[in-house]
């Protein structure tokens, strides 16, 4: 038997970039899907989600000044720590889960290639969901999505993994910042990739992880009138009412959960976008 | 904002002002020398663990609400850019008459704070507000010019009808030892203002120690000022609040001992109402209640206004509030 200590990895908040235990100074115990001990996980409190948007708000104008182009590369450049790291994720998926190794490294291999997927739309969904318009005048007139600036994601309670790449890596591919409040009971592969974007090129307040207590930290941000948009794929179906209408106090773009497959559409890309129209004059 | 104000755990420290006392002429400078060697030196290390541990104290609430109102009346609205305009100074004035133009209920604020050129113009837009009209003068913000040109720029600034000037001390003179000179300049520029307040701008970010900030309050003080200020914001180190607590022990000793009572201004760096409300408790317990007014302590800020704004309608609203809600400057 070894005499070494045990190295025990506090599971922390990733908030602009630092990775931090929550303000509150909580934390909450998490099980594997059988009922063990996985983890303590810090949880998040209000004042953390203040935090990260605003660092969110300040990451979003570099973000989205960055080319298509070099956003693709960043998160290109995820997919490839993840990919160094895919035991550590299909081990995590696997025991939050309850999922068989096999079935688990499945899903990550999967997850994986859904950044990858993300990271080739980044240069393209301007192309698909923009255009040229035919106007009745001596105009040139196109139109561009653009981000709609900082966007919340309650993700998926089930999903650990895969679900959280999907929910989060569309927003960020056409421009947004991101706070993602990742699944309360099955946190833990969200937390290793938000690791990984520090080894990434992310800059600092693009993708915020906040753990804890859906319930609430949900309701904060839906009412948070600096978010632009909120992703309620994590909320159960009957609360997710009350936060739209919370939401629509200041306007946001809300994405409900209808139990459609949104895995191979581009709604998820669409979501979080405004279209703008610029009118150009044409010589003589 | 006359009532005087209790912070959440705050005792009873008003200063005790006695009234037969006044404050000694200084005759020449080995007096004013004697004078600053009486005073006792500054613990440095208690003065910092006072500061982070009042800082700690949490205001919530309707305190909160009063606290927020108040700073707000106490902000002194500053541009100093050599890129300033009328425009920019136009719209300055009208934010701090009405800082948010859909609720009447905000205080306006204390004073806006702008370079000589631009205080006529800020006094007509101004006309008869409240909003006082505050110029930096004497050469700001380094204080590198003969006496003659100082005397000059604050002349002209009250002659352009300003009621508050900022003055800078000389740091070159104060820190190579020669504080009868500096002495002079401040009772020269005192006179010179005639009505109008002079702020007394330390530039604490230069004088290293904390010794050092104690002595030129005191110097300042001495001289007429009716504010002692922190800093112009063009240096790196700007107010923090172990040299504001300095500061204010300063005001409470040299009101204690000469009767006179002389206000405190914090500039550069001020951004966030937390910070804002840590300089009030400060204030509060250093020198007391009585000094919870604009007429006696002031925050020389710009971005700091918002902050309050928003701080003030996510208490009313019970949500955060966007951080495009109020105009920039």
């Amino acid at each position: 038997m070894s005499d070494r200590l045990d190295v025990r990895k506090t599971y922390k908040l990733l908030i602009n970039g630092a990775f931090l235990r929550s303000e509150s100074g909580r934390s909450y115990e998490v099980t594997t899907a059988k009922g063990a001990f996985l983890a303590n996980v810090a949880q998040g409190s209000r004042k953390d989600l203040r935090d990260a948007v605003v660092a969110a708000r300040a990451a979003q104008p570099k973000w989205w000044g960055a080319t298509a182009y070099n956003r693709g590369q960043v998160l290109y450049r995820l997919a490839e720590m993840a990919e160094s790291r895919r035991d550590e994720l299909a081990d995590h998926v696997a025991q939050c889960e309850g999922l068989a190794a096999k079935a688990a490294r499945a899903t990550v291999s999967r997850s994986i290639d859904r950044i990858v997927w993300y990271a080739g739309w980044t240069d393209k969904v301007a192309q698909v969901l923009g255009g040229t318009n035919p106007v009745a005048g001596p105009f040139f007139n196109f139109s561009v999505p653009v981000p709609s600036g900082v966007v919340a994601v309650i993700c998926d309670q089930d999903s650990s993994l895969e679900a959280f790449v999907d929910a989060v890596a569309a927003p960020l591919c056409v421009g947004n910042a991101v706070i993602a409040v990742a699944s309360q009971c099955r946190p833990t592969p969200a937390v290793l990739l938000g690791e990984m974007t520090a080894t990434s090129d992310f800059p600092g307040g693009v993708l915020n992880i906040v753990t804890g207590l859906t319930d609430e930290l949900a309701p904060i941000l839906a009412s948070h009138e600096d978010v632009d948009g909120i992703d309620l794929g994590g909320v159960a179906p009957g609360e997710a009412s009350e936060l739209s209408a919370a939401a629509a106090g200041s306007i946001k773009r809300v994405l409900r959960p209808d139990g459609r497959d949104l895995s191979t559409s581009l709604r998820r890309l669409r979501a979080f976008v405004e279209t703008s129209t610029v009118w150009h004059t044409i010589g003589q | 904002m006359s009532t005087p104000l209790r912070l959440v755990g705050a005792q009873d420290r008003n200063v005790r002002i006695p009234l037969a006392s006044s404050v000694p002429a200084v005759e020449n400078e080995a007096q004013l020398r004697a004078l600053l060697a009486s005073l006792s030196g500054v613990d440095a290390v208690g003065a910092e663990a006072r500061a982070a541990k009042l800082a700690t104290r949490s205001i919530k609430k309707s305190t909160k609400l009063t606290v927020l109102d108040l700073a707000i009346s106490m902000v002194d609205l500053t541009t100093l850019e050599g890129a300033d305009t009328p425009g920019r100074v136009t719209s300055l004035c009208t934010k701090a008459m009405r800082p948010d133009p859909r609720d009447p209920t905000v205080p306006s604020v204390a004073a806006v704070c702008v370079y000589p050129d631009l205080v006529a113009h800020a006094r007509s837009v101004l006309g008869d507000s409240s909003v006082a009209v505050a110029s930096v003068a004497t050469s700001f913000p380094s204080g590198r010019a003969s006496l003659k040109v100082k005397l000059l720029d604050v002349a002209e600034a009250v002659a352009a009808g300003a009621d508050e000037i900022d003055m800078v001390i000389d740091r070159g003179a104060f820190l190579s030892g020669r504080i009868g000179q500096v002495f002079d300049e401040i009772v020269a520029v005192t006179e010179a203002c005639g009505d109008a307040h002079l702020k007394v701008i330390l530039e604490t970010g230069e004088l290293v120690t904390y010794d050092n900030v104690r002595r030129a309050s005191w110097i300042a003080m001495l001289g007429g000022a009716d504010f002692i200020k922190t800093s112009t914001g063009k240096v790196t180190v700007s107010a923090t609040t172990p040299t504001a607590l300095v500061m204010l022990e300063a005001v409470r000793d040299f009101a204690e001992t000469t009767g006179r009572v002389v206000g405190v201004k914090v500039a550069g760096g001020i951004r966030t109402s937390k910070d804002a409300i840590r300089y009030l408790v400060l204030v509060n317990e250093t020198v007391g209640a009585t000094w919870l007014s604009a007429e006696l302590f002031r925050f020389g800020a710009s971005s700091l206004l918002n902050d309050l704004l928003m701080q003030r309608l996510k208490q009313r609203r019970g949500a955060y509030v966007r951080s495009d809600e109020f105009s920039g400057d």
